[in-house]
């Protein structure tokens, strides 16, 4: 329906938008188009220091702890977890944009809040997680785990990277967070009621879709590879 | 493009499209799933090789940002101006990837070539070429 409607329309002769987008969905994808060349750059620079070195830790062997479940070797288990959190919220964001569409807004506000709920959860993991980390030894400057093949750090690159990448990305959940809140209370207010749209809420939600994508590079580059 | 649609539709829509967001979901979860399952597979059993299960873990990676960017943020349902202006830079990842981890490997290359107690590999020696007849 949508390719039938663009085959026939002149997009750059005027009158209406080439891109079928408002101005500010469009700064919003370009604003994340540049954040993913930021992400993306730090998540190259790891990878090529991890390609230089002739030895690196095993993820398996750091990250194998569970939150009340003291001694216990869970590899991956507790990250899922917060995958699945971030997966979930990301789901509530797009319901929330949907009774958007359909000016619902009791259901905007429930599942924005869930959202923010999803949100906060996350950020508390990454809290209990860097904690867990730091009462290891393992902080920037500072790697207490031995290599895969048994030998000992030879430097903290392994760390730097690790609390480094997280750390951006959690101030991205941070913000997001935030960002959310504050659509929160305007919808409340019934700025988007009144304003006859809520396109707010899907550009912050096109922020939040983001931060869960960048999240499933992350995921791979330091859990899985 | 919802917000266009025409009032008499909207709530055929509407069921459509929430069975749509859930689907998605589903394939998001259970891709992650698989990867969990397989690293545990590779952990107890050692199969697949690591470079098999890396190669996977990659693939599945790029299927999982497929679906955030095309269902969630929706980019799959605009004009298709709008997508090819947003995916031809990332193209550009393509060659930061190959040539900075080529560097990275031919830096690890050096070091192990350098590192203390690595014997030198000689050329050999053309005699041929030196000597004079």
């Amino acid at each position: 329906m949508e390719s039938a409607v663009t085959a026939k329309k002149k997009w750059w002769a005027g009158g209406h938008s080439p891109f079928n987008v408002s101005y500010g969905k469009l700064m919003m994808w370009y604003f994340l188009m540049s954040d993913a060349f930021t992400f993306g750059a730090f998540l190259i620079a790891y990878g090529t220091v991890r390609f230089s070195s002739t030895a690196w830790p095993d993820p398996n062997e750091v990250f194998h702890s569970f939150p009340f479940m003291h001694g216990v070797d869970w590899p991956l288990v507790f990250v899922s977890v917060m995958t699945f959190i971030l997966i979930m919220s990301s789901v509530t964001m797009v319901l929330a944009v949907h009774a958007g569409h359909h000016m619902q807004k009791a259901k905007v506000v429930k599942w924005l809040s869930w959202t923010i709920v999803g949100g906060i959860a996350f950020l508390s993991c990454q809290a209990w997680e860097w904690t867990h980390l730091h009462e290891v030894g393992a902080w920037w400057g500072s790697n207490p785990f031995h290599n895969a093949d048994g030998s000992a750090p030879m430097n903290s690159n392994f760390t730097d990277f690790f609390f480094t990448i997280t750390g951006f990305h959690g101030l991205h959940v941070t913000s997001g967070v935030v960002l959310n809140i504050i659509i929160l209370i305007n919808v409340l207010k019934g700025t988007y009621e009144h304003r006859g749209h809520y396109e707010m809420v899907e550009k912050v939600g096109l922020y939040w879709h983001f931060v869960d994508l960048v999240w499933v590079f992350v995921f791979t580059c330091f859990y899985l590879l | 493009m919802e917000n266009t649609y025409s009032q008499h539709t909207e709530h055929e829509q509407a069921d459509v499209s929430t069975k749509h967001i859930w689907k998605t979901f589903w394939i998001l979860l259970g891709i992650t799933v698989v990867e969990v399952a397989l690293a545990f597979l590779h952990l107890e059993t050692g199969f697949p090789a690591r470079w098999v299960l890396n190669g996977i873990f990659i693939i599945l990676t790029l299927f999982k940002a497929f679906f955030i960017v095309a269902e969630f943020m929706h980019l799959g349902h605009e004009v298709k101006n709008l997508i090819l202006t947003i995916l031809l830079p990332l193209l550009l990842f393509i060659w930061f990837i190959i040539a900075f981890l080529y560097d990275g490997e031919s830096w690890k290359n050096m070091r192990k070539d350098l590192a203390p107690g690595t014997p030198k590999v000689e050329a050999p020696v053309a005699k041929p070429a030196h000597g004079g007849h």
